[in-house]
């Protein structure tokens, strides 16, 4: 087994429907007029992200990290007027693996400025249609699909019925910490398989997960994060937002996430100043998602695992 | 022992679980892009063979299990214990009948099955997944009619009953597949 290190994991096959992926791709976003655009992968600054955890090196006798997305480059463009744009390349995470998950990867990100979460929802379903040949595509919300799968409100629920139900679930090796972890574990042990075989999106997540996107009252009066997820058969593949173009509040949300890794004991990084102040200058109102290209290719393909659509998965790079 | 964490577990790893030694059948990493990270974990209870699903916090740990698996001859059975001998070093083992379970109707003395030692006593016996074994008992042979693929219980030496095709007789050995029960073919005595 080990003498086979030296090869690909990924059949030929496989590295020639990635290449043919990658075109198609780029033929999408030329044809609408998006800039392709690189940003560093090797950054002066971390994710602060609590869930997220960037990889360390050294540079010049100076810390770095390898890019957990290419989020901050390219929010930092589009202050300085690049305009739509996308970027088709790596980002790396710590300690992400399994059959869904290797810590290089390869991730498209884009942005369109005027933009809001529910347009960009609509390309992305073009995008996967396109590529996946699927016409069938559900839209709902966060709320929805708790609702239609558990008779469960995510957002009024007390914390009690919601550990009940997630103690119905499943066996846990632990108790969950907070709301937002419950929500998490119902999500990917119970909802993510309940979704069915077309696109599903998924949007306005509860307020405490809105990472980067705005956060505004929904139909209810419900304040909402406007960030959505794309799923196909139950795979997450994109996650995009109403980007935050507010930077007191972006400020205030690297701070919260920086009291967050105190509390729970995680590294601890300077925020990123840069985009505090790209948008403080003025980034334009635009919505942006990132999108797993390695799962694409998974679901394309009809690949069970990672490693099939990747010569060198982490055990052989 | 030591401690494994998630990102060890891997299939066949022995693990402390709940008092019980587990092995680990399957790892499954899950994690929402902006979420928190988990594994869920199936495991095999060694004494009750039952296997069962637990979530894990990525990076949580559990303590190994003292179980190794070792290759040992079936000597004989005392009506309480089933005896069986490490070829190397004719150290030998009594295995309680809860740990031989199922395996029992396979074993044969002087043959060579699989005994899991949990700290050191027998926890489980497995046979291999071909065995040769003679029919004690069966109703007499038809002869002719092996087209027809009919098929009657046959009782083995070692207690077990199998189905096979018509034409077999009495003191004939055939090969059986333990983990189906079924017959793969007459067997050719040296």
């Amino acid at each position: 087994m080990t003498t086979d290190l030296w090869r690909p994991s990924a059949t030929i096959k496989a590295l020639r429907h990635r290449a043919a992926l990658l075109t198609e791709i780029r033929q999408f976003f030329a044809q609408r007029q998006v800039l392709e655009t690189e940003v560093p992968v090797l950054s002066r600054r971390a994710t602060s992200d609590p869930h997220i955890e960037s990889i360390p090196v050294q540079c010049g006798g100076d810390n770095a990290y390898l890019a957990t997305s290419p989020e901050f480059g390219l929010k930092r463009l589009l202050a300085a007027g690049l305009g739509d744009c996308y970027y088709l390349g790596k980002a790396f995470r710590q300690g992400e693996a399994g059959s869904r998950h290797n810590p290089e990867f390869t991730m498209l990100e884009w942005y369109r400025c005027g933009w809001d979460d529910r347009r960009l929802m609509k390309e992305v379903a073009d995008l996967l249609s396109g590529i996946l040949k699927i016409q069938q595509v559900q839209s709902l919300s966060y709320r929805e699909l708790f609702q239609r799968e558990l008779q469960l409100d995510p957002h009024s629920a007390s914390d009690n019925e919601l550990l009940r139900c997630v103690e119905e679930e499943m066996d846990l090796a632990f108790s969950p910490a907070d709301r937002s972890e419950c929500l998490d574990l119902l999500m990917s042990h119970r909802l993510e398989p309940a979704m069915g075989e077309g696109i599903t999106l998924l949007y306005d997540f509860p307020a405490d997960q809105a990472a980067l996107a705005k956060v505004i009252p929904d139909n209810s009066g419900t304040p909402v994060a406007r960030r959505f997820e794309a799923y196909v058969g139950g795979l997450e593949l994109a996650n995009g937002y109403w980007e935050l173009t507010d930077s007191a509040e972006q400020l205030r949300r690297f701070k919260a996430d920086h009291t967050y890794r105190q509390k729970h004991d995680l590294n601890l990084y300077p925020y990123e100043e840069r985009l505090v102040e790209a948008l403080r200058m003025g980034m334009p109102e635009c919505a942006g998602v990132a999108l797993g290209i390695d799962r694409l290719l998974m679901l394309a393909g009809g690949y069970k695992t990672i490693e099939e659509v990747i010569a060198f998965p982490i055990e052989r790079a | 022992m030591a401690n494994y964490s998630t990102n060890e577990f891997k299939g066949g790893l022995k693990v402390m679980l709940d008092g019980d030694p587990c092995s680990i059948v399957e790892n499954e990493f899950v994690k929402p892009g902006k979420g928190q990270a988990f594994n869920r974990v199936k495991l095999r209870n060694l004494k009750t063979g039952r296997v069962w699903e637990r979530t894990f916090r990525s990076g949580e740990s559990l303590e190994g299990a003292d179980v190794v698996d070792r290759e040992m001859e079936y000597l004989y059975n005392d009506g309480e214990f089933f005896h069986f001998m490490e070829p190397e070093t004719f150290e030998q083992h009594q295995a309680s009948t809860d740990a031989v379970g199922d395996a029992a109707k396979w074993l044969k003395e002087q043959d060579v099955y699989t005994v899991t030692l949990y700290n050191g006593s027998p926890l489980a016996v497995t046979p291999p997944n071909h065995v040769i074994l003679e029919i004690s008992d069966t109703d007499p042979g038809v002869r002719g009619d092996t087209a027809q693929g009919g098929t009657k219980p046959a009782t083995l030496v070692t207690g077990a009953v199998v189905k096979v095709p018509l034409f077999l007789e009495i003191g004939e050995t055939i090969k059986v597949d333990t983990r189906t029960g079924e017959y793969l073919g007459r067997a050719k005595e040296d």
